[in-house]
């Protein structure tokens, strides 16, 4: 071991701050990302001026007609931004108190701590989408074990996928199996990284589970927690495998998302002009209100 | 009061459990079934409740053109577009980690951290909104269609996932290990190499666990920049699903899908309880 005198660390840290290789490092990455998305950025905002559709494939130039449309003229649009809010909201909840809860469960030693850790994380590592068409047989109104089940105890057929209330139910339940695995991964790898001393005086003042919960495990996994919510936030608010194989976004319209409607126009109907200037302002309100989100879980969760 | 808490506590975790098993018992079961025991009634056990059979099975690696259902060839597909795109984004993605851990950057009002979120924030970018001008741009440079095309795509999906991981990784090395590599007449890149990464193999470990989930288990871009050169699994099992839905084959083909990363939860719980994750994830 070197020693390191205090004018080398000087030094050292200089050559920390001036690296000039330093952009050797970061502009790979960075630019190969810029290279990839710049483009379609720039196209999109430009197609959504122009009346691009499958009369004329063409970049022709409309002005703000399409943005007219859209804000006057496109109830479809805006319901089925609620229902994302709606159904990533929801299911972002449930996602982090059940999570939460096994988290907490198996954080301690119980008995097969690491076959139910193993257990628990399975569904996020399998792929939505073919998961889901395993739900659609499971959730089958005559020929799907859950209505057989609930028969047998006389539930009557449960209209799962075909009631326009319920379809969206179901797409919450789907959400929940699929993704509380990697609210539970965040959250668990957060209270094994805590420290262990305010443990230990809660310990000694005696302080009951509960007490110790509300006073010590919760404050100390705030920030951790916020860290995970807005990340499964931003991944559910693009909900659209699952609502794509379970429902098509039906019955009707009642499980469609912006995702899934911005899909129809653009790529069955073929208005692309029109679906890109879905995209951007949709783009542009997802990063608002998740910057809103952010701040606000901060301010609620963070007591100083 | 302790008694009635575990008592719950055990309760929670055994229906969850049952939760979260049952889609899978239901497709074992299901893919041992033929037309008969999927449409007369609802039926579980094998032997008990239907007689078995191994068409589902059968049918996968069978060609299409005797009746079955190429699951092979989009199996490696998957493969490598998932692997290709991971290992560009871990090298490139670890690169820019590093440098945002630890130089500092200054470029008008933006700094490390503005960096950081740029890298990150490419993950809100909903799918839908990339994949039409995606659709449009591949098929200007003919990569339409293509596994070139889908790995640079998936490369815009995966990099964030490394850098994010990586650069709370680098912040937990102590700068301390580069400084006496730089002592010991390193040059920076040394140091890197030689020391710093070698110190971060777990860290890349669950970078790449990562990248692979999330690689592995994407669909939609897919689902639009591929029709019929070439397929990739999730896209092959989906367009089963579509006409008369053989539930035997559709389950035996999903459950073959998923199995590979079955495994994955395995490898994370190792590092999960050896305390690795606990710094990788925060």
């Amino acid at each position: 071991m070197a020693v390191i005198t205090t004018a080398t660390t000087n030094k050292i840290q200089k050559y920390f701050m001036n690296f000039k290789h330093k952009f050797v490092f970061l502009f790979p990455g960075l630019f190969v990302l810029i290279g990839i998305l710049i483009f379609p950025i720039i196209f999109t905002i430009r197609l959504s001026l122009s009346g691009w559709n499958s009369y004329t494939p063409e970049m022709n130039f409309i002005g703000i007609t399409n943005y007219i449309r859209l804000f006057t003229d496109d109830p479809r649009f805006w319901e089925s931004f609620f229902r994302l809010s709606f159904l990533s909201v929801s299911t972002v909840i449930l996602q982090y108190i059940i999570g939460f809860a096994l988290a907490l469960m198996v954080w301690k030693e119980i008995k097969f701590k690491r076959f139910f850790r193993v257990i628990f994380l399975i569904p996020m590592m399998t792929t939505p989408v073919i998961m889901t068409v395993i739900w659609r047989t499971f959730f089958h109104e005559s020929l799907g074990p859950v209505n057989d089940l609930l028969g047998h105890i006389g539930i009557g057929p449960i209209l799962w996928l075909s009631d326009p209330v319920i379809a969206k139910f179901t797409v919450i339940i789907v959400e929940v199996w699929q993704w509380t695995p990697f609210m539970f991964l965040l959250l668990l790898a957060g209270l094994l990284s805590l420290p262990k001393e305010p443990f230990l005086a809660a310990a000694i003042d005696g302080a009951s589970p509960l007490r110790k919960f509300v006073y010590v495990t919760f404050p100390l996994m705030a920030p951790i927690s916020i860290g995970a919510i807005i990340i499964r936030l931003i991944e559910a608010s693009k909900i659209m495998d699952t609502v794509f194989v379970l429902t098509s976004g039906g019955p009707g319209t009642a499980t469609e998302t912006s995702s899934f409607y911005i899909y129809i126009k653009g790529l069955r109907e073929f208005q692309m002009g029109y679906a890109a200037t879905l995209s951007f302002t949709y783009l542009v309100i997802m990063i608002i209100s998740l910057t809103i989100i952010a701040k606000v879980l901060t301010k609620l969760m963070i007591k100083e | 009061m302790e008694k009635l808490y575990t008592f719950l506590k055990y309760t929670f975790i055994t229906l969850w459990t049952v939760f979260i098993v049952a889609p899978f018992l239901w497709a074992v079961s299901t893919s041992f079934k033929d037309f008969q025991s999927v449409n007369s009634k609802v039926t579980y056990i094998p032997w008990l409740d239907f007689e078995p059979t191994l068409e589902g099975w059968r049918v996968l690696v069978k060609s299409p053109a005797r009746g079955g259902v190429d699951i092979v060839e989009p199996y490696f597909n998957s493969i490598f577009v998932t692997c290709t795109a991971s290992l560009v984004s871990i090298v490139l993605g670890t690169l820019a980690a590093y440098a945002l851990s630890r130089f500092t950057f200054k470029a008008g009002f933006v700094r490390n951290n503005d960096i950081t979120f740029f890298f990150i924030s490419q993950r809100i970018m909903p799918p839908i909104v990339l994949s039409i001008p995606f659709f449009i741009f591949l098929s200007t440079i003919g990569l339409l269609d293509s596994l070139l095309g889908l790995v640079v795509v998936y490369i815009v999906l995966l990099m964030p996932i490394a850098v994010w991981i990586m650069v709370d990784f680098f912040n937990r090395v102590p700068k301390e290990l580069d400084e006496t590599a730089l002592i010991d007449g390193c040059n920076p890149y040394q140091a890197f190499y030689k020391v710093v990464l070698p110190n971060s193999i777990p860290g890349l470990i669950v970078a790449g666990m990562f990248c692979i989930i999330f690689g592995w288990i994407d669909f939609f871009f897919a689902f639009i920049l591929t029709f019929t050169e070439v397929q990739l699994l999730p896209v092959k099992v989906v367009a089963l699903n579509s006409s008369i839905t053989p539930w035997w084959s559709l389950s035996a083909s999903a459950l073959i899908s998923v199995a590979p990363l079955i495994i994955v939860a395995f490898v994370v719980e190792r590092y999960l309880s050896k305390g690795n994750l606990s710094g990788a994830l925060k």
